[in-house]
This record gives C-alpha cells, structure tokens and sequence, in this order.
C-alpha cells in the first residue's frame, strides 16, 4: 500500500518535473512545478516527515511560488517568448549532460550507506509518533542547531534588504 | 523500506532540474529549475533521515529558508536586469561581456 502510494506520486512528480521543463509559457511551468511540489510534500509524509511536508505545502507550494508567479505577471511574461527552449544543439548537451548524470547517481546510489549508520528500524516514525510530528523536529533544532537557527534569521533579514534594495527604483 | 526508491527518484529529480538549466533561456524558468534541484536534495536528506535519525528534518528546514532568500534576491535581480534591458532571455543579457 506504502509502496503503491508512493510510486503514483513519484511519478506524478517526475511526470510534472518534465513538463515544467518542457512548456513553453512561464505560468504553465510554474504551475507544473507546483504539482512537482506538492507530490513531494506526499511522499515525505511517507516517509515520516509530516511537519516538513506541512512545511513545504506552505513555503514552497504556497509563498515561494506564488513569488515566481506574482513576478512572471508583473514583468508581463506570461505568454510565450520565441526563442525561450534552446535549439537542436542545445537540447543534445542537455539530454547528454543528463544521460551521464542520471548515471552517476544511479551509480552511487547503488553503493549502498554503510550499515552501522542506520537506526533501528522504526526510530524516527516513534519519535514522531511519541513526540508530535512539530515537537520531533523542535527538539534538535533548539538544542542542537540552536546557533545556526539564529543566524538563519541574519540570512533573512539580509534577504529582506537586499530584495527591496535591488527591486526599488528610487531609495 | 523506501530509501532505495526516495534515492532513485531524487536523483531523476535533481537530473531533470540541470536539463532545464542546461535547456532553458528565460532567466525565471532557470530560477525554478534550480528550486526543482533543492527540491531533490530536500528529499534525500528527509529520505536519509527515516534511516540516520531527525537532523536531516532540521537540515530540510535550513535548506528551505535559504531557498526562499534565494528566491526573493535573484527575483529581485531578475526585475531589476529587466527594467535595464528589457527582457529576460539569458542570451541577451550579456553585461560581464567585454
């Protein structure tokens, strides 16, 4: 059943990758890449991450592309520019740069992680389980990531300025 | 159970987001491939951590706060570059050419 749910949504995922690379008009991307990410979103609550896949239904699924969006309406993108997908020449290198890609990670991830690495089967699925699904992922990152947690606010704030910087006309 | 499939797929993911890099010249089609290839990192990590223990889950959340300032800078660039040149087709946009 796990297995069934998860294969429908990895190739809803992979179905919608393709087609947000291959369509012509930017909106049309953009909302195939929505569908990538919210059949993402499923396969981590497989995978026991239900607070992540909340997460990236919000942030990603939600605010990050509907920033993509809210641009591609105010540049006036929204239909299709000639010229945008590269010709015969470009599409070889692509097709052949992911050829030799998609082998060399078939490649490593048939060397499988080193055993001794692995918890038992089931720890994190009882943690999330015992704890809540938010508590889970609170815990290590207020105690242990306590520090990069607070400098992600810095990285932020410095985002917020730079954006309003570079897109004001005027200051 | 599902490390060796999540992997699997990751690494489609991530291949398809450097086909569209690699294909594409409207700049914020490139943006969104590159999220596709956070994206497929973002489920290795989560992946991993079913198996490694929860500080994949906390990387995924750092990983996704970087992605949204990268996004809102490069859109910001991106608006910016177009009101210069009025387009945003990566072959016209030539500036650090001499």
């Amino acid at each position: 059943m796990t297995l069934v749910a998860f294969w429908t949504f990895a190739a809803v995922a992979i179905a919608s990758a393709v087609l947000c690379i291959t369509r012509r008009s930017p909106v049309a991307s953009a909302l195939w890449l929505v569908n990538t990410l919210f059949s993402l979103a499923a396969i981590y609550v497989l995978l026991d991450a239900p607070f992540i896949a909340a997460i990236q239904v919000l942030v990603y699924a939600g605010a990050i592309m509907v920033l993509f969006l809210f641009v591609i309406m105010l540049l006036n993108l929204g239909r299709t520019a000639p010229g945008d997908i590269k010709g015969p020449w470009g599409r070889a290198v692509a097709v052949a740069a992911g050829l030799v890609l998609v082998f060399e990670l078939v490649a490593l991830w048939l060397a499988a992680p080193p055993g001794e690495l692995e918890l038992p089967a089931g720890t994190v699925a009882g943690t999330v389980a015992a704890r809540g699904a938010v508590q889970a992922v609170a815990r290590p990152l207020f105690q242990g990531y306590l520090v990069p947690f607070e400098v992600t606010s810095v990285l932020l704030l410095a985002a917020i300025v730079g954006a309003v910087v570079l897109a004001k006309r005027r200051l | 159970m599902l490390l060796g499939p999540s992997l699997a797929v990751s690494a489609i993911l991530f291949t398809l987001g450097v086909v569209g890099v690699l294909l594409r010249r409207n700049a914020i089609v490139i943006f969104m491939c590159i999220e596709l290839m956070l994206n497929a990192v973002n489920l290795t990590f989560i992946a991993l951590s079913q198996q490694l223990g929860l500080d994949g889950q906390v990387f995924v959340f750092f990983v996704m706060t970087v992605a949204a300032a990268e996004a809102a800078v490069g859109l910001a660039i991106v608006i910016a570059v177009y009101r210069h040149k009025d387009t945003v087709n990566l072959q016209r946009i030539n500036l650090l050419r001499g």
